[in-house]
């Protein structure tokens, strides 16, 4: 025991309130009680921790040496002594004897009481893996695990070769790793979710707190699970992740969560759920007992913040001394800051949306700002702030009284100034009362009068205003004041602007694609964020277009977005009505094998296929597989030497022969063997949609070249090439691109082709309407006024193929992506009811 | 199998094992089988795994905040409520989840629930009034 001061004289008639948590919540709740009612109570505080009251939330700015232990002291021996308060410290209370109203010490201290206070707070979550109890394996939560961190940073300091990993890209991980950093460790941070501080921040919030921390020089690791600590002759020495990989580590701090620490309240008999069942006057299930602070749960909810605590505080002493309005604790919208100097982040509310929420997104990519505010029914319910958190609490005031918002609503975004200014809450007005010589586009340098000037030169549309006068023609940013001003000059005439990529964006597809290159951007929430996405995450049309446009830009650089695949790309197949998938075989060229046919025919009996059909390609479609058999029919056909045949991809599909001077009579070239040597160039390749290939031995054209997206028609002489055909819904036929003496020469263009097709397209639009946009004129100055032009798209289309002509089967039939294909366990009703 | 309940939860195992902006599924033996969603923001939930439009697979469409689109189709269906969202109407039944100690659980009385199909959902008429 380590009773820092004396009992108090307890032979008045005095209640007794035993306090049993010598943290923020305990203290902070007797400090309310003493406010109303001095000297009314006998106050004995038992504390696990051998020291005073002190601010849990500054030991962070502790760990990053900004302040000392005695900065963030709230009451000193001081403030126990001047309001004769017991303080048991560094002896935990290990007993509640609720029959005899006693609470036991470890020491074996019996302390009687009239009111118990349980303020327990909370435990961290400490991850269950091998090595978890290993020397150097430290918590975040009180000033010995500080000081355990401190001792560890300055135990190699100077050498700098100290390297912590820190296990949680929360809050607490986040200021730890921040606070370790700045101690001189090299830390790394290993987050299970694929953005850090997904409880309080949004998809894209998230990867600008990424960018900046990196840029800090963390290693920041996101859908990282950890899979054990390693150790070294008893300490810890690194970790391993789930897919292999290796840190090295001196220090490992766990901060994965927290839990409310209940252990005593439930061998007590309290009622506890996920913390202690308490009413709005924090009572528990005995009325002799209150509780408060992280460890309760209050209408379901449990709170790790401090604001939520202070008004359960407030609560609690109003009903203990029966004074105030006994209203009691209704629950608490809460807000977060990140305390990391120099990283602005503000959340409160919810920013998950869903039914009749709607989003208002600002972005400015120049200054690293992004603001997001969700709405329902007139109401602010959420609100994430990065970079510019100056009004974070009015939007906080706003949302905790429920203010109607639709009168300031056009201007919210731009904070408190701007809608209770001036402007009277109409956009519009702000931008009508700019100078005429006032910069609007600050890329461009173009003044607000160039763009009247413009629109009334014809400009009658954002597009328009684009191209004539640059304004938000780069970044876009000022795209909002450009329509402002369309709507101010014109009225009701604005012509709508092209068709954008999609309604997450006021760009186009051909505007993105450049700007991907441009600008290098290599992530999919790089161009959400850099281009202004006026949602979080995108849409199912925009995240599969992105992803293609980024792995098209930077081949070998851009690792694909599974998630941003659709189904059949995603579990390389084709997803049939019944939610079972057929599987398509490379044959190449058309032509197959008895081995081929036989590892074919084997499969569709083993996996029991309802049907195998000759596809219009010249391949067998195998119908019916369970996305749970897929890797090993993958497996079995790979044995037989069989790749995928991207029947399900935006992708070269297939390249139709026929059998050409080898065997028929009219045959002119080689068109099998050709056809085999462009599909074993081309196949792999992603695409902005299906692409399909053909080579007729002859004019007769049995391929059905002609309906091709490139088509190769063998003559006496060489080759004629065509493109742009489609056989679809609006049959086309090819146009007439060239005709090409050799072999050699056909390839070259077919690749040339395909490489400018890849890079210029938008997504989802096949080659004859792409034709159809841009002209045959244009493609063939695209492809022949630069003699060199066709070799460097080849080559670039080469390059590309170095990276992702992969089979995507064989990967998945030794065992990746697993989870994609198994279920996560079956329900058997029967089995169930007889097991209980 | 591996679940067992506890109280009136099914315990179907680590939050691990779901990626996020994915799903899973869970077949019911003489019921439907149901998809486990996570969103990117870590918010987990629990669906018929059935579009209301033509009953495909929830579990293999794309996760956008927290609605998935249909890989059949492309309906939008918010993972909160179960409802199509935008102009198409129709419910796929949700069922309750929570997490515990780094896992998840089903509500079983949800799970194992004889159900009726689920109701087919009409298209909006594009000729809207």
């Amino acid at each position: 025991m380590n009773a820092i001061f004396p009992f108090p004289d307890t032979s008045g008639s005095r209640e007794k309130l035993v306090v049993i948590g010598n943290g923020m919540a305990g203290c902070r709740a007797v400090e309310e009680v003493l406010a109303r009612a001095p000297g009314r109570f006998d106050i004995t505080i038992i504390g696990a921790e051998p020291r005073v009251n002190y601010n849990r939330i500054m030991l962070s700015p502790v760990l990053a040496g900004e302040k000392a232990f005695d900065d963030i002291i709230i009451n000193g021996p001081q403030w126990y002594a001047d309001n004769a308060i017991a303080l048991i410290s560094g002896d935990p209370a290990e007993r509640i004897d609720r029959e005899a109203r006693m609470v036991v010490t470890r020491s074996g201290l019996a302390l009687p009481y009239d009111t118990l206070l349980i303020a327990t707070g909370s435990d961290p979550f400490i991850i269950p893996v091998p090595g978890h109890d290993l020397a150097g394996v430290v918590t975040f939560r009180d000033l010995d695990d500080v000081d355990r961190m401190i001792a560890a940073a300055e135990v190699g300091a100077g050498e700098g070769s100290n390297a912590a990993v820190v296990i949680g890209g929360g809050l607490l991980g986040l200021e730890a790793a921040h606070g370790l950093a700045l101690r001189g460790m090299q830390v790394t941070v290993v987050h299970l979710m694929p953005t850090l501080m997904e409880r309080q921040l949004d998809e894209a919030a998230g990867w600008l707190l990424r960018q900046e921390l990196e840029r800090r020089g963390h290693t920041i690791l996101t859908s990282a699970n950890t899979k054990a600590i390693l150790g070294a002759a008893g300490r810890v020495a690194g970790i391993v992740l789930e897919d292999g990989t290796r840190i090295r580590a001196d220090l490992v701090v766990m901060a994965a969560g927290i839990k409310p620490a209940t252990a005593l309240a439930k061998s007590a008999g309290l009622a506890c759920e996920r913390g202690i069942v308490v009413d709005d006057h924090m009572q528990t299930s005995d009325p002799a007992i209150l509780a408060v602070g992280e460890c309760v749960q209050h209408r379901g909810a449990c709170y790790g913040l401090v604001a939520p605590i202070w008004e359960m505080c407030r609560a609690l002493a109003d009903h203990l001394t029966g004074s105030g309005g006994g209203g009691g604790y209704e629950g608490s919208v809460t807000s977060t800051k990140l305390k990391v100097s120099g990283i602005d982040v503000f959340s409160a509310g919810d920013f998950s949306g869903g039914e009749g929420c709607e989003d208002i997104v600002m972005r400015d990519a120049a200054h690293g700002i992004y603001k997001r505010l969700v709405i329902r029914d007139n109401r602010l319910i959420g609100a994430v702030l990065y970079g510019d958190t100056a009004d974070g609490n009015w939007y906080f005031d706003l949302l905790r009284r429920q203010e109607d918002i639709a009168a300031i609503r056009q201007s919210l975004i731009f904070g408190q100034a701007y809608a209770a200014g001036g402007a009277g809450g109409d956009p519009h007005a702000a931008v009508a009362a700019l100078a005429n010589d006032a910069e609007v586009c600050g890329c461009n340098g173009v003044s607000k009068g160039a763009v009247i000037c413009a629109i009334n030169e014809g400009a009658h549309s954002v597009a328009a205003v684009r191209s004539t006068c640059k304004a938000s023609a780069s970044c876009g940013s000022c795209t909002n004041i450009v329509e402002s001003l369309l709507a101010l000059t014109l009225g009701a005439e604005v012509e709508a602007g092209p068709k954008t990529l999609c309604g997450c964006t006021s760009f186009t597809h051909d505007d993105v694609r450049r700007l991907i290159v441009e600008r290098e951007l290599k992530l999919i929430p790089q161009v959400m964020q850099e281009l202004h996405w006026n949602t979080p995450e995108g849409c199912a049309s925009c995240r599969p277009a992105l992803n293609y446009y980024l792995l098209c830009a930077w081949p070998g650089e851009y690792e694909d977005d599974e998630t941003s695949r659709f189904v059949n790309e995603r579990l390389h197949a084709n997803i049939q009505k019944d939610g079972t998938y057929s599987v398509v075989p490379r044959m190449w060229g058309g032509i197959t094998s008895p081995r081929e046919l036989r590892a074919i025919a084997d499969v569709v009996e083993k996996y029991n296929a309802p049907m195998v059909k000759v596809t219009g390609g010249q391949r067998l479609d195998i119908f019916g597989i369970r996305k749970e058999d897929l890797p090993a029919v993958w497996a079995d056909l790979n044995a037989a030497g069989m790749v995928s045949g991207h029947a399900y991809g935006k992708a070269l599909r297939t390249v139709k022969t026929c059998v050409g001077s080898e065997w028929c009579r009219f045959g002119t070239q080689d068109s099998t063997g050709l056809g085999v040597k462009i599909e074993q160039a081309t196949w792999g390749s992603y695409m902005p949609h299906k692409f399909k290939i053909a080579v007729s031995g002859c004019p007769r054209n049995c391929a059905e070249a002609t309906i091709k997206d490139f088509g190769i028609v063998c003559v006496d002489s060489g080759y004629e090439l065509h493109v742009g055909g489609n056989g679809g819904i609006k049959v086309r036929v090819t146009d007439l691109l060239c005709k090409v003496e050799t072999e050699v020469e056909a390839m070259e263009h077919c690749l040339a082709f395909i490489q400018l097709y890849r890079e210029d397209a938008h997504y989802l639009e096949r080659t004859a309407p792409w034709i159809e946009r841009k002209g045959l004129e244009w493609l063939k100055a695209q492809l022949f006024t630069d003699p060199d032009r066709i070799g460097r798209l080849a080559a670039r289309f080469r390059l590309s193929q170095k990276y992702w002509q992969i089979d995507p089967w064989a990967g998945r039939a030794a065992g990746a992506h697993h989870d994609l294909h198994q279920h996560l366990a079956e329900v058997r009703p029967l089995a169930l009811e007889n097991a209980r | 199998m591996n679940s067992d309940t506890v109280g009136q939860w099914l315990d179907i195992g680590p939050v691990t094992q779901i990626k996020a902006g994915s799903a899973r599924t869970l077949p019911v033996a003489g019921g439907e089988e149901i998809a486990v969603f996570l969103t990117s923001r870590g918010e987990y939930f629990a669906l018929v795994n059935k579009c209301p439009h033509k009953h495909g697979p929830l579990s293999e469409g794309m996760v956008h905040g927290d609605s998935v689109t249909c890989p059949l189709h492309n309906w939008r269906i918010s993972l909160r409520t179960g409802e199509a969202l935008g102009d198409d109407r129709g419910c796929t039944p949700t069922i309750p989840l929570k997490v515990d100690g780094g896992r998840l659980f089903l509500l079983r009385e949800a799970v194992l629930a004889p159900r009726r199909q689920a109701a087919v959902g009409e298209r909006a008429l594009d000729t809207a009034a």
